[in-house]
């Protein structure tokens, strides 16, 4: 059994942020495990621009952004391994790892970061009719058979659901010279970035329909077809409204789902809406020591946000494994999400020991036209602040001051919500 | 005088500009920052993209080879550089920022790599 102060559990943007954050908060000793041959996770299959301008204020593409963390694990000589599945954290921190050249291992960790990003929704859970021929793949899966591998997917596509991924992957086969179709959207509005509507499908022509499903693929070697139709308001599709499109590729871009089986196996509490663990202000989950940050902990929209989050995992677990302070006793303040706000990241603030500053990120439950975003302390409204628009596919945050929470000792609950005034 | 909605793709805000167009001039209204202004004119007058794709590569540790104009191109020019995009082949290594179409689709914007990719051998 090896040893190390910190143990980062996956090396992509969380994994990398949190490691270098670490380190320049003074610890020496970090480990990295990556299961793929490479650093930098999903990054380096989104060839697209778009990302960086928070961080780095240019637009870069995936893997240029991938690239400048993956710079700063290297100048600051932070070990990693490659090829490396995490198998189990076990009591006391013990993981138990696999890899070629050691077989099964142990490594023995002072403190745990958890950033294993998320998986897509797979067709399995929605339920769609018709048989199970080949052409039908989950939006990223495509990404990296194309972007990645240089295969070609299809010819002709209809796409279902509008998260960015498969908004992303609608131009991208438009470029490659196939034919999409049609965006299929069961809701009522966009889970992606309007952005994304633009550039990816007003830009090419590609007609996004709304309130829309699949209710029948056909084929039975490979897809020939899909049928959509329309649906009320309790999603449910309304006979007579079928279309029928000829294509040999369904695309689903439907959720993504924080991979969470090692967080499970090491009974850290998870928050039922998020699939992610429940964290305090220092993103420290149920577990003492075991801290979650990216995708993993909730679903992000910018990889700016995961990084900045994952920088705020590694400087706690620093001061976990090298308390600078004796620790004040601690209380355990819930954040609830209220009134169209589906949850909120961190679910619990400890006022005591928290940082001057405590971002609470959260999501919309439905598309909102000017209402505002409140806090409370207990009963009391503490901020209250206009949007013109809110909705569910992009995060929003507030920001609570440890000065403004000095003057409510006996605070019990702090309240997210919206309000129409 | 012409008015046209927009919504600005230069980040993830997505603010809704107004452009209005009045005698050979254009004012963009709705924008947080100059990036929005910048694109609201652009968008109306000679709407421009980054175009981003992919480029096969021979003895790399990676088959395929991300990458990008290096500055926008003209909306209408962007299937003529996906056709040269498409028929591109270059060999490993490759550096970021590598020119692999120099003057894409007459252009004048070269297509570089957003990758290292490093020679088989090598690793």
């Amino acid at each position: 059994m090896t040893e190390h102060d910190i143990v980062i559990i996956g090396g992509g943007p969380a994994g990398l942020a949190a490691a270098d954050a670490a380190r320049k908060a003074g610890i020496e000793d970090i480990m990295i495990l990556e299961r793929e041959a490479y650093l930098g996770g999903i990054l380096n299959q989104c060839i697209h621009n778009g990302f960086g301008l928070h961080t780095f204020k240019e637009e870069l593409t995936g893997p240029e952004y991938a690239v400048r963390y993956i710079k700063m694990i290297e100048e600051e000589n932070i070990p990693y391994l490659l090829n490396t599945m995490v198998l189990d954290i076990g009591r006391d921190k013990v993981l138990t790892i696999i890899n070629r050249g050691e077989g099964l291992t142990t490594i023995k960790a002072g403190a745990v970061i958890l950033a294993m990003g998320c998986r897509e929704r797979p067709r399995g859970a929605l339920n769609i009719p018709g048989f199970r021929p080949a052409g039908i793949y989950s939006a990223g899966t495509a990404q990296r058979l194309m972007n990645m591998e240089g295969y070609e997917v299809g010819k002709e596509a209809v796409i279902l659901g509008s998260g960015d991924i498969g908004l992303i992957m609608a131009r991208r086969m438009t470029l490659e010279g196939a034919r999409v179709k049609a965006v299929a959207e069961l809701m009522p509005y966009s889970g992606g970035l309007k952005r994304n509507i633009v550039q990816c499908l007003d830009d090419y022509g590609i007609s996004l329909k709304l309130s829309h499903t699949v209710v029948d693929i056909e084929g039975k070697e490979r897809v020939t077809g899909v049928t959509l139709a329309a649906v009320d308001e309790k999603r449910k599709p309304i006979p007579g409204t079928e279309e029928h499109y000829t294509c040999d590729t369904l695309l689903l871009s439907v959720g993504l789902i924080p991979e969470n089986e090692l967080s499970k196996g090491a009974g850290v509490q998870l928050d039922e809406i998020t699939s992610g663990p429940v964290v305090n202000d220092r993103l420290e989950t149920s577990i003492s020591g075991i801290f979650a940050c990216g995708n993993v902990l909730h679903v992000h929209d910018l990889v700016d946000y995961v990084s900045e989050e994952a920088s705020l995992a590694g400087t706690s677990a620093v001061s976990y494994v090298k308390p600078r302070k004796e620790k004040t006793p601690s209380s355990q303040i819930k954040i609830k999400a209220a009134g169209g706000v589906r949850y909120t990241v961190p679910q619990y603030l400890d006022a005591e020991n928290m940082e001057d500053q405590v971002k609470v990120r959260f999501r919309v439950s439905d598309v909102y036209r000017d209402r505002y975003i409140s806090v409370y302390f207990d009963s009391e409204r503490v901020s209250h602040k206009k949007r013109k628009v809110l909705a569910p596919g992009e995060m929003e945050q507030v920001v609570l001051k440890k000065e403004s929470l000095a003057k409510y000792p006996d605070l019990k609950q702090i309240v997210v919500c919206t309000e129409v005034e | 005088m012409e008015e046209r909605e927009l919504i600005c793709i230069c980040c993830p805000l997505g603010c809704p500009l107004t452009v209005r167009m009045e005698n050979g001039g254009t004012t963009v209204t709705g924008n947080s920052c100059g990036r929005g202004a910048e694109y609201g004119k652009k968008e109306v007058l000679s709407p421009t993209r980054v175009v981003t794709s992919t480029v096969s590569i021979k003895g790399g540790d990676f088959v395929m080879v991300p990458v990008k104009t290096r500055e926008d191109i003209p909306k209408d020019k962007i299937f003529d550089c996906m056709e040269e995009i498409r028929k591109a082949l270059v060999s490993a290594p490759v550096s970021i920022g590598d020119v692999i179409i120099a003057d894409c689709a007459g252009t004048g914007v070269s297509v570089i790599a957003t990758r290292n990719v490093r020679k088989t051998e090598d690793i």
